[in-house]
């Protein structure tokens, strides 16, 4: 977990060209034929042509309602959308049981702040163990603990939790390097923290929090009883995640989303303990989620069917399990190690313009995924709009991390961001659309 | 780049009229929350006696702090220089055709003596995502004129000839 070790070889050239031939989309061109570039994977992954087929076989051969219908299209849709789920356990390193489909990410985080909040009205938590009811029960005088690198989705959920329990929200403030504050942690998780939710890597900075053993945020929060819950939104698609559900991580909950891990759009996963998954009052109600509904008052399915109203997005999920099948077989430990090949090209290329500034840690090793910079004297949307000139595709503005980017005293930033296909040539286009900028902007380059 | 102009490039290195200033009637903080960009507007209203133009509201003052890419800071720049002095109605229309202009998709390559050096933004149009940018400032500008009092129904009529 930590990305000091590498053994992994990065991806050779010849292994990028045959992954790149896997992703349709890279083949078109943009803004009048010029090759596209794309360097926004943080905000949203290709997929890759299996991801596709899968989809598609799903709705030429096995559509039906999952969980429902007495037919055998029916029993094919359930066990592809099970199947899909033992595919996100195994990649998790958990069990399916633990796994619960949702739209997105952040429909996963809403969950989880939604857990505690309905955990207050009556009778939420009859039949569970005064231990678990406890953690669960919110109000004035508690403590809520995010940091100041949250992307919004595991921000303003926790503030909304925060208005509606009466519930403080805390922060763990960012130095000026990008990194966690660590050094006064104990001034901010203490006896009245309830919940620790942090993100494994920021989508601006790329800064990969210590979550694994000795982590001080997670070592914190475990000497108080505060549940940690984990955004791994960042960190799915470019490593190795298993080592955060493992039985003695100190994690309770994670949540990743499907369109930035070559899964479609429409589908997340939310992972938590079973023990916490049984004792959460569900989010959204309706049918599937049920054990016996009369007209006074109805009973739960157990999880995670008592977190899956509806019919599931199951096409989505297929897809997803496809995507996430085509990540181990390239092996996460080499997507790391390609990663990190990147990033340190791209830093370079960065420090090579002294009218740069990258934001985050300069250490390559510090991070994984996405160079957010600014530029002297020229705003990062003019930066981006240089590059898309170019065939370029960057992210700009503050990246759904406004309060990161107040404390890092910018008002918005250029993000490049990496995903399993993206090359040194690539790295080398930005580099030269880069180079335009002072030309037009008359910087003295 | 026929988005960055020589005039826009002007506009944003050299803001004309910026700074806020007194006295003022009205001033209004907007934030486009996509990008981050901001600005701070303040308007100062008087009314005409005698003449033509009689009993008709003018713009005494508009001035602007403006924090954003170049798009932005240019429309604030030349938002003043279309604005200042004239009567409300007047920069109303202005308003409709730009607006007509930039959300047009490049069809309409707009009318200098319309809106001035406000041509220099035909080009925003063929760019939907940073059409808001160019608006930021006018939209905080028809804000502030409602909250001074001005009528500014005429801002979403459709433009004379169009
Ligand atoms: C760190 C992080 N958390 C959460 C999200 C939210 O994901 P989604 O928009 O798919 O819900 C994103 C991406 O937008 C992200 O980068």
């Amino acid at each position: 977990m930590t990305t000091g070790q590498l053994a992994a070889q990065p991806l050779s050239e010849v292994e990028i060209g045959r992954i790149r031939a896997d992703f349709p989309l890279l083949r078109r061109t943009v803004r009048g034929g010029r090759p596209l570039v794309y360097l926004d994977s943080g905000a949203t992954s290709q997929k890759p042509r299996v991801v596709l087929d899968a989809e598609r076989e799903f709705y030429e051969r096995h559509n039906a309602a999952v969980h429902r219908g007495a037919h055998q299209l029916a029993e094919e849709a359930t066990d592809a959308f099970e199947g899909a789920r033992a595919t996100v356990a195994r990649f998790l390193g958990a069990d399916p049981g633990e796994v619960v489909f949702t739209k997105n990410g952040t429909e996963g985080l809403n969950l989880l702040a939604y857990a505690f909040s309905n955990a207050g009205a009556p009778g939420a938590l009859d039949g569970v163990d005064e231990s678990w009811a406890q953690r669960l029960r919110l109000g004035p005088g508690d403590e809520v603990v995010v940091t100041e690198m949250e992307h919004h989705a595991n921000l303003v959920p926790w503030q909304e939790l925060c208005r509606r329990t009466g519930a403080t929200l805390r922060w763990i403030g960012v130095d000026d390097d990008g990194e966690l504050d660590v050094a006064r942690l104990d001034e901010v998780v203490g006896e009245r923290t309830r919940v620790v939710a942090l993100t494994h890597v920021s989508n601006v900075l790329g800064t990969v929090n210590d979550l694994g053993p000795g982590s001080p945020v997670v070592a914190a929060a475990r000497a108080v009883g505060a549940l940690v819950v984990v955004d791994a939104c960042q960190s799915a698609p470019h490593l190795d995640i298993r080592p955060l559900t493992a039985a003695d991580s100190g994690v309770d909950a994670l949540v990743f989303t499907g369109h930035k891990t070559l899964g479609p759009s429409g589908v997340g996963v939310l992972w938590a303990r079973r023990r916490l998954l049984e004792a959460m009052p569900p989010f959204l109600t309706g049918g599937s989620m049920i054990e016996v509904v009369r007209m006074e008052g109805s009973t739960y399915a157990p999880p995670p069917a008592k977190f899956e109203a509806g019919v599931p997005m199951a096409a989505q999920a297929v897809g997803l399990a496809a995507g996430l099948d085509y990540l181990t077989e390239v092996g996460l430990d080499r997507v790391h190690a390609h990663d990190q090949q990147l990033m340190r090209h791209t830093l370079d290329v960065m420090a090579d313009r002294p009218w740069l500034r990258v934001l985050g840690p300069q250490d390559p090793q510090r991070r994984i995924g996405a160079v957010a910079f600014v530029a002297d004297g020229v705003h990062p949307h003019d930066v981006g709009q240089v590059l898309d000139d170019s065939g370029v595709a960057v992210r700009t503005g503050h990246h759904c991390a406004w309060p990161l980017h107040r404390r890092l005293r910018v008002p918005a930033s250029t993000r490049a961001s990496f995903g399993i296909y993206t090359s040194l040539g690539e790295i080398e286009a930005l580099a030269e659309a880069l180079d335009r900028v002072p030309d037009i902007f008359g910087l003295a380059g | 780049m026929d988005l960055y102009g020589e005039l826009i490039l002007d506009h944003a290195k050299r803001p004309q009229h910026a700074g806020l200033r007194e006295p003022y009637d009205v001033e209004v903080n907007h934030v486009n929350p996509t990008c981050g960009d901001e600005i701070s507007l303040r308007v100062h209203l008087d009314t005409v006696a005698g003449g033509a133009q009689d009993g008709a509201a003018v713009l005494r003052d508009v001035s602007y702090d403006a924090l954003g890419c170049s798009i932005s800071v240019a429309s604030a720049s030349v938002l003043a220089e279309e604005t200042l002095g004239r009567p409300v109605a007047q920069t109303l229309q202005t308003y409709r055709h730009l607006h007509a202009m930039l959300t047009s998709r490049g069809a309409d390559p707009g009318d200098a003596e319309q809106i001035g050096d406000a041509v220099a933004f035909a080009g925003v149009a063929k760019y939907p995502a940073r059409v808001k940018c160019a608006l930021l400032p006018w939209t905080a500008y028809l804000d502030a004129l409602a909250r001074a009092g001005a009528d500014i129904s005429a801002a979403s009529e459709r433009p004379e000839g169009a």
